[in-house]
């Protein structure tokens, strides 16, 4: 199977996605207004307290600045769980078994499934900073970082959506694809996401500081306030990465070994 | 009686097996855990013929369809498809097959034409050329109007239709269709078997599966009859019909005297029941006809009626899997 097969496979692949998403607009809204609302909710009933924890007399303005980084982490974790859902469902319907007896690219329909869900992550990403940009949130970042810092997000998109493809084929239903994913929604607020780990007892602290959100998170923040990033940008990169290898061996173990139809 | 002539159908398959065949399987096995769902299975599907392999639920017809179509490998067997070997050269099988599952495979977000221009891609069809088989299909398979809906909105018959179509967007060589008209109404029945017949018009090879006696009768060349995992009879369904000894006259007198007279010259029962009417065996040759005729003529009596019963597939279907459920339990006590 050559090179030109898995592209063109996927493209069709995507094709259909993205037809799924527009005819099923359901699935496709709660990522996209799920970070807003929260973004909103946070910054108008928290941000005040919060951001004066943060830069003592900073208030809500000093919060905007601190959660937006947190909050686009969180718009990528939101699109990531529907693509569970939609892989669960899809392996319902008799179709996939179709797709087994022809000579296509054997992931492709895996990769559509992420492809689809990359292009809801970067609407979703770009709809949370236009409204964190209305509601005060001013980035320092030079243009080189803004895009290392989309780049990050959308290495972290690709392996939480390889994740969440191998929890929608390892759930037996679509009520368990959609629950399945739940623990990645929480562990950005185990994280640096919404407040700095120094305020949290020990021992949530050090799981905080060594699980995989915390050195995204921080990376993203630095990159967007045109700080200097350091190491811990490194370990960023190579927790997406080990992330991204591991699902996606997982997720094409889980999709030839299961029984079509 | 003995099981030996419905193995015969069998020996005579193996025999032309080296002739070029479009699916061809030698001692095909296959079990899931300790339940072994096919056990030992040979046949031989020739180019352009229909073939339909018969039994009831949980014979192994899907597993066999499966196996042949790439969707599962066999545990033991040779088994090549357009003489390409399905484990080791599945891709080549698959570029020329076409599968039709026991549930519709369609996209049911995807309007029909949405479906079809799908497999085309799929097929890595050029797209002037796609456009113009997607009509011709859609026009075909009575899908002009529902073209443009999504498959959601579909009635069971269409989605079917659909089904179909999407299978034969790659103009495959061999077809597989499991159980293509379970669970559909009769109009919708008839309306695949008419398409079933059409394909064999193009020269290609149908291998179908089902639970119905007259599908196998309308549609097949050859029947082989799946039980238990092993074929207990394969051949045309004439030849099928011929191992059971089952037919028999049925003759109707106009009154009860002339009934008892009849089942007195011809020394079969008088049955019991309302209907003035007798049943005599035959083997289905003529020199028997002429004798119960001239029994008939020899002692006056008068029939009204008078019909030859050909055995048909549900008669072979039940005395083979009834004698093997017979030596069963022989072998148990």
């Amino acid at each position: 199977m050559t090179a030109s097969y898995a592209l063109r496979d996927s493209g069709t692949m995507l094709r259909r996605n993205l037809r799924h998403l527009q005819r099923y607009p359901g699935l496709s809204l709660f990522p996209i207004l799920g970070p807003v609302v929260f973004l909103l909710l946070f910054v108008y009933v928290f941000g005040g307290t919060l951001g004066n924890g943060i830069t003592p007399g900073g208030g809500r303005d000093a919060y905007v600045n601190f959660l937006t980084p947190g909050m686009l982490l969180l718009a990528v974790v939101g699109a990531a769980n529907t693509t569970a859902i939609s892989v669960a469902k899809d392996m319902t319907e008799g179709i996939i078994a179709r797709f087994k007896t022809m000579r296509i690219w054997r992931p492709a329909v895996l990769a559509g499934h992420v492809l689809g869900s990359l292009i809801l992550t970067l609407v979703s990403l770009a709809v949370t900073i236009a409204v964190a940009l209305l509601i005060g949130y001013h980035p320092a970042a030079s243009p080189l970082q803004c895009l290392a810092a989309l780049g990050l997000l959308v290495l972290l998109a690709v392996a939480l959506t390889w994740l969440t493809v191998a929890l929608g084929l390892v759930a037996k239903s679509v009520e368990t694809a959609s629950n399945l994913p739940m623990f990645l929604l929480i562990l950005p607020f185990l994280g640096s996401s919404f407040v700095p780990v120094q305020s949290m007892p020990a021992g949530v602290r050090w799981f905080a500081e060594n699980q995989p959100f915390t050195p995204i998170t921080n990376t993203v923040r630095s990159l967007l306030a045109g700080e200097h990033v350091g190491s811990t940008g490194i370990t960023a990169i190579v927790w997406c990465l080990a992330i991204t290898a591991a699902a996606y061996m997982w997720a094409r173990h889980l999709y030839n070994r299961r029984p079509a139809g | 009686m003995t099981t030996m002539p419905a193995l015969d159908p069998i020996a005579h398959t193996r025999t032309t097996a080296s002739s070029p065949a479009a699916i061809r399987a030698v001692d095909v096995r296959k079990s899931f855990g300790d339940n072994v769902v096919l056990d030992g299975v040979d046949l031989t599907v020739e180019e352009g013929a229909v073939f339909a392999l018969l039994g009831p639920n949980g014979a192994g017809k899907t597993t066999m369809v499966r196996i042949l179509a790439t969707l599962l490998e066999p545990d033991h067997g040779d088994i090549r498809v357009a003489g390409h070997d399905v484990t080791r050269e599945a891709d080549a099988v698959r570029d020329v097959i076409g599968v039709t599952g026991q549930f519709a495979a369609v996209d049911e977000l995807l309007t029909g034409r949405e479906n079809l221009a799908l497999m085309a891609d799929l097929h890595h069809l050029a797209r002037p050329r796609s456009g113009q088989r997607i009509d011709e299909l859609l026009e075909r398979f009575d899908l002009v109007d529902a073209a443009d809906r999504v498959a959601m909105t579909y009635s069971g018959g269409m989605r079917r239709r659909l089904d179909l179509a999407m299978t034969l967007i790659g103009a495959p060589q061999v077809i597989f269709l499991d159980e293509p008209t379970t669970g559909l109404d009769p109009r919708s029945r008839r309306t695949v078997w008419e398409m079933v017949r059409g394909l064999t018009d193009d020269g290609t090879t149908v291998f179908l599966t089902t639970q119905y006696l007259d599908e196998a009768d309308r549609l097949a060349d050859r029947v082989a009859i799946l039980d238990g995992g092993r074929l207990i009879a394969q051949g045309t369904t004439q030849e099928l019909k011929r191992l059971i000894p089952g037919g028999r006259i049925d003759l109707r007198f106009a009154d009860a005297a002339k009934q008892r007279a009849g089942a007195e010259a011809l020394q079969v029962p008088v049955p019991d029941g309302e209907a003035v009417a007798l049943q005599v065996p035959t083997d289905g040759n003529v020199a028997t006809l002429r004798r119960v005729l001239r029994e008939l003529d020899e002692s006056g009596v008068d029939v009204d009626e008078l019909a030859i019963h050909d055995p048909d597939l549900d008669d072979v279907f039940l005395a083979l899997t009834g004698r093997h459920d017979e030596n069963e339990e022989e072998a148990h006590s």
